[in-house]
């Protein structure tokens, strides 16, 4: 056994786009504990509520992350409506339910993207990036905008997609399906890749349970749990589907999970098309929040909680926002223990960390 | 459109953005918008690097982190400020725990607006940001080039070139005396 050196991952480093630093105590090559300290990104928005009204909100909150920002804008806008009395028109909860599968689908793949090039595969990195380039397409198509969309809002949505450009969309994405099967091929049968991923950082289901992880990360290892099928938002109620579960808890069981992850979305997003009603995409709301209500959304990375509290002015009094990258760092600190060094970017990447959403 | 004989590198810190403009920035370097074709590199080692991206405003606790990585950089380097965060704190300005724009901490070179900033926006502020550090290289070459007594005598020219006319005049004739000396 060699003596302990302490060696500091972050906040600038050059695998992570976003800031976290941890303190890796290694033993050897062998890491024994890990460290996390957050708080580069923290901004407090949520105080932001004191001083915009509930309308002005969505946009704030839309801008607690990039990546799943329009998942974090319907949560908001779902708990203002339920706390409101609202009832959004079937069109618009489709057409919601739609957009956040194509959320899903670019981030997964830019999430796959970000793996292969932790693991040092560039032109695989290059490929997963050229083919989100095509979901980013029909995004600013449908709501225009790249990564932030501000389509969402109390009461519907801003804005109507003809069923012309779904039907488009639905076979653009039927066209992206090989290349994206092509691409996934390559993350779980190549045996170099297999090799950096298969039994690495194993959470076993107990852990797993224990440490409350959430989304692929828990689904990766066995336990079942989607917030599409436990809560009740969106169309997701009248599409048949099943969550996808791993069992194996290591780095690959978690990368097959958002494999099998997008082409469900796509699947998910094919029926809702073919069941999308006609009528309007947004109720006149009126008069302010009073009460309290809470939401739970499934985002890409998991479960997410969204809490409003309003005491009949038009400034709520509170709001809450707990994010998935927030569950599963005590995850990510266990499967850290008794890693290799080299091994601790893949890891890190394997929970998919979204440090703005964690610290908001 | 600038242009520069060296590869630009790039480093990139992720201040307090919300992720938005970061994806943007590495959305630059994939297939679709390619700027490796331009000679430039995303790197991770300020060291390297020419160019400094910042996302996002800063705030008590990153402000240190995004002053030594532009201590780090070597002369001549150039700050892009991404996105309306890092330009002005945009949405999050009335936040309780942001400073503000990037340049409350470090001097920045080029604002590239938008949020979130477009890649294509992104490229044209990097671009733009070259002519920026051609010129910052060519004020260095030329003190290097120049030594002092250049500048010693560029001075006294310039110092001279501000008399009245009487004195120029004056000081004319002296120097005609003195050539007819010699």
């Amino acid at each position: 056994m060699g003596k302990k050196t302490i060696i500091p991952f972050g906040p600038q480093h050059p695998v992570l786009p976003e800031p976290i630093h941890l303190d890796l105590v290694i033993e050897d090559e062998t890491v024994v504990e890990a460290i996390p300290s957050i708080g580069f990104i923290h901004r407090g928005l949520e105080k932001l509520v004191e001083k915009k009204d509930y309308t002005q909100m969505v946009y704030v909150i839309e801008r607690i992350c990039g990546i799943c920002s329009f998942g974090h804008g319907w949560g908001y806008c779902a708990s203002v409506e339920g706390a409101m009395g609202v009832k959004v028109p079937v069109r618009a909860e489709y057409l919601r339910t739609i957009l956040h599968e194509l959320s899903r689908l670019h981030s997964h793949l830019l999430w796959l993207g970000l793996l292969a090039d932790a693991f040092g595969f560039e032109s695989l990195f290059m490929h997963c990036w050229r083919v989100r380039e095509t979901i980013l397409d029909i995004l600013e198509r449908t709501t225009g905008g790249r990564v932030i969309f501000s389509i969402c809002k109390v009461g519907g949505l801003r804005k109507d997609v003809d069923d012309k450009t779904l039907v488009e969309i639905v076979n653009i994405l039927k066209g992206i399906k090989k290349d994206i099967k092509d691409l996934t091929d390559v993350f779980l049968e190549d045996d170099s890749v297999k090799n950096r991923m298969c039994g690495v950082g194993v959470l076993s289901k107990e852990d797993a349970e224990e440490l409350c992880a959430v989304g692929p990360v828990a689904r990766g290892s066995g336990v079942i749990q989607d917030m599409r099928l436990t809560d009740n938002h969106g169309a997701y109620k009248y599409l048949d589907f099943e969550p996808v579960i791993e069992e194996a808890g290591d780095c690959y069981a978690r990368c097959k999970v958002r494999i099998r992850e997008v082409f469900q979305s796509i699947d998910l997003i094919e029926k809702a098309v073919e069941k999308i009603p006609e009528g309007d995409v947004s109720v006149e709301v009126k008069g302010n929040v009073e009460g309290e209500y809470m939401t739970r959304m499934e985002q890409p990375r998991g479960e997410a909680f969204y809490y409003a509290k309003g005491a009949g002015s038009k400034f709520l009094q509170r709001m809450r926002v707990r994010t998935p990258t927030n569950m599963n760092i005590p995850a990510l600190v266990k499967t850290l223990q008794g890693c290799d060094l080299a091994d601790v970017p893949i890891l890190v990447l394997t929970i998919d960390p979204c440090i703005s959403c964690t610290e908001r | 459109m600038s242009y520069i004989a060296k590869s630009p590198w790039v480093v990139h810190y992720d201040g307090s953005s919300c992720n938005g403009c970061d994806i943007e920035v590495l959305a630059c370097l994939t297939p679709m918008y390619d700027v490796e074709r331009f000679g430039i590199i995303n790197t991770g080692n300020p060291k390297h690097a020419d160019v400094f991206l910042v996302t996002g405003s800063v705030n008590e606790q990153n402000k240190d982190v995004v002053k030594q990585i532009y201590d780090q950089m070597p002369e001549p380097k150039v700050v892009v400020a991404v996105g309306i965060c890092a330009c002005t704190a945009g949405v999050f300005r009335e936040c309780y725990n942001i400073l503000g724009g990037v340049d409350s901490v470090i001097p920045v070179d080029v604002y590239v607006p938008g949020c979130a900033a477009r890649p294509e926006a992104i490229i044209d502020g990097v671009v733009k940001g070259l002519a920026v550090l051609q010129e910052k290289r060519d004020n260095m070459v030329k003190q290097v080039d120049e030594p002092a007594e250049t500048y010693e005598k560029e001075e006294a020219e310039a110092s001279e070139g501000e008399k009245s006319p009487e004195e120029e005049a004056a000081g004319e004739t002296e120097k005609d005396q003195e050539g007819g000396k010699q």
